[in-house]
């Protein structure tokens, strides 16, 4: 017998008796104000959120950030970032991004519990773009603002590629549990709520 | 003096280390509390991921079937392990046939549980650990103190001195923050030369054949999205059932182990990188024998959040390394036992059995009934120490015969103020190690209780 049978095997000796598999349920919409409580959340976890009346005013709001400003390399896959320079399509291996300063990305979905913003890697290429680069900065429609992460898993698709909760920037407390920022990932993480 | 007993004795030797370290995690488990306490439902939250767990574990087999059957969909190839020797081969053959000389791995109790590292090393290939924590002790070369926060007993001064000699970092150099920068450089440099990632497995999702890993540095993602290889290695008892599931143990998840509201990245694989390889590995290494054993199988349902480490003051005061296992702590002396019940007879002692640890536990095991009840398995199996037979022997007399009980209550009240103190503090008495005895009362309870007049 192989692995696999003799494993499933001894599970199936093993198994308790049956026990019912609880509906998720959610606790009702509690957060009366969405946006006060993702940017307070997402402050939390190290980031920072900025409100941007619409779409237009995207590219302004971004001139206020230091590494898209003073950035050499910035990747975009939102469209209308006029200082996007790197073409992510023409670039085969991901490693050609170790010196990306500033990653823009879409959010689909942002989280007021905690700060989370759901990206996905549709239309992204190479999926460690948001990591490998020195800062990122997401962009999320403000109507996409759910409460907690029981809304959230009923909104997005999970099943399909690759998809990540991301809240806040690359942090560690793993020496003398003092909270340092930018331990491997993004040294600090925006996010443009806009609408 | 068991095995757990005379390594905590050394860690108390030093009893500012000893104190600092009961802080530094007290600091963690109040920070548990405010998350918690902020979530009105949390109680609820708890009891549904516990009935998940149960379900998940009473359809196991089922589950595992239908999670490989979609993960191979999605393009990735499932292993399966029967023990940690089966796991570390399966590993090292996926490398050695791609000829990878250099892993990156991010935080994997059970890769550390089946010793992967020194068998991968032992074959030529280079195993870096990206977790500031578990880089700090690989470098270190000692194992993980604590589950989430592997370097928890050492201080900043013995880190950056590890760096300076390590990695050429400045001599004196004891600033989180700037080591942090410098292990950052280290190990970006690791990252961009690594031919393959390996991760562990926080959930795997049955319906949707992916998976989840949670981290807050970022290092489980560049380890797996850069190289063209990913490895992830999980134990059968990961499975839930439904990806909606996620949103109860995400919840959870990163309030039990640190206070956060959820960990900075909560990545959702499901199936490989385009042009890239995913390999999952899952291992049995004991958890269908416990299973099996219906007062043990609950502790199958942890997640692997720290909080009963946390919480229990015998390992706040004796460190993660009295434990000598991989998972130290209440959940740790539970599991290893199930094990080597001989090697680890000790551990289901270290603990006060205060019930804090289940108090804390976010799918609700039942941590200390389930310490109590491996004494007497081990009791039974003839491996508990004679010392605590015998005196749990004399115990069951006293409580038996009233007489014997008011004999003793007399005698320890009247006779033992007067006794010498070197008599009294003998060998025999292990509270007396390090502690007065409390102040005898003049009369017994029973006494007191006639003369105040019965309610």
């Amino acid at each position: 017998m192989g692995s696999r049978e003799e494993i499933l095997e001894r599970l199936r000796r093993a198994a308790p008796p049956a026990r019912e598999l609880p509906a998720v349920r959610r606790f009702g919409d509690r957060i009366l104000d969405l946006r006060g409580q993702f940017a307070q959340s997402l402050q939390d976890a190290g980031g920072q959120c900025v409100q941007v009346p619409s779409a237009g005013e995207l590219a302004g709001a971004l001139e206020q950030l230091a590494p898209y400003r003073e950035g050499r390399r910035i990747a975009s896959t939102v469209p209308g970032v006029p200082r996007a320079n790197v073409r992510l399509p023409e670039i085969d291996d991901p490693h050609e991004l170790r010196d990306v300063d500033l990653a823009i990305l879409p959010g689909e979905l942002a989280v007021a519990e905690n700060g989370a913003v759901w990206i996905t890697d549709r239309g992204l290429r190479h999926r460690v773009l948001p990591w490998i680069a020195q800062h990122l900065a997401l962009v999320v429609a403000a109507d996409a603002l759910v409460d907690d992460l029981h809304e959230a898993y009923e909104r997005i698709e999970v099943g399909k590629g690759f998809g990540c909760f991301v809240s806040g920037p690359s942090k560690t407390a793993d020496i003398e549990q003092a909270l340092v920022i930018g331990a491997h990932g993004p040294r600090s993480a925006t996010v443009f709520l806009v609408g | 003096m068991s095995a757990h007993a005379e390594r905590a004795s050394l860690f108390l030797v030093d009893q500012s280390r000893s104190a600092w370290h009961d802080q530094a995690v007290w600091w963690v488990r109040q920070k548990r509390d405010r998350a918690a306490g902020a979530l009105p439902e949390w109680e609820e939250l708890r009891d549904q991921a516990s009935r998940i767990k149960a379900h998940a574990l009473s359809r196991l087999a089922d589950y595992l079937e239908e999670f490989e059957r979609n993960a191979i969909r999605l393009g990735a190839r499932v292993h399966w392990a029967r023990d940690a020797d089966e796991h570390n081969r399966i590993v090292h053959g996926i490398l050695a046939e791609r000829g990878v000389t250099r892993l990156v791995k991010s935080k994997s109790m059970l890769t550390e549980e089946c010793h992967l590292n020194p068998y991968l090393a032992a074959r030529g290939i280079e195993v870096v650990d990206t977790d500031l924590g578990e880089r700090i002790v690989q470098l270190a070369q000692e194992p993980p103190s604590h589950i989430v926060m592997p370097a928890i007993h050492k201080k900043k001064e013995e880190i950056g001195e590890l760096f300076r000699e390590k990695l050429g970092t400045p001599a004196g150099m004891s600033d989180p923050q700037k080591l942090t920068e410098a292990a950052r450089a280290h190990l970006r440099e690791k990252f961009l030369a690594a031919q393959a990632g390996l991760t562990g497995v926080n959930f795997a999702i049955a319906e949707t054949g992916g998976f989840v890993v949670c981290t807050n540095e970022g290092n489980a993602d560049l380890g797996a999205s850069l190289p063209p290889l990913h490895i992830a290695c999980m134990g059968v008892e990961k499975i839930v059932p439904r990806a909606k599931d996620l949103g109860v143990f995400l919840r959870l998840l990163a309030r039990s182990a640190t206070g956060q509201s959820v960990t900075a990245y909560s990545s959702h694989f499901h199936g490989p990188k385009p042009g890239g390889e995913l390999h999952i590995v899952i291992v049995d290494h004991g958890r269908s024998k416990l299973l099996a054993r219906e007062e043990f199988r609950r502790s199958l349902q942890c997640i692997r959040c720290g909080a009963c480490m946390n919480t229990c003051p015998v390992y706040r005061r004796s460190g993660g390394h009295s434990y000598g296992v991989t998972v130290p702590g209440p959940i740790g002396s539970v599991l290893a036992p199930s094990i080597d019940a001989g090697k680890h007879a000790g551990l289901p002692f270290a603990s006060s059995l205060c019930g804090s640890c289940t108090d804390v536990c976010p799918v609700k095991i039942d941590l200390h009934h389930q310490l109590l009840a491996w004494r007497a398995e081990l009791a039974r199996e003839g491996l508990a120490p004679a010392w605590k037979l015998v005196a749990a022997r004399v115990g069951s007399l006293v409580l038996r015969w009233t007489w014997l009980y008011r004999l003793s209550g007399w005698l320890a009240r009247r006779i033992v103020p007067r006794l010498p103190r070197g008599l009294v503090f003998s060998r025999l008495n292990a509270w007396g190690r390090g502690r007065e005895l409390p102040e005898m009362p003049r009369d017994s309870f029973r006494a007191q209780w006639r003369r105040r007049g019965k309610p």
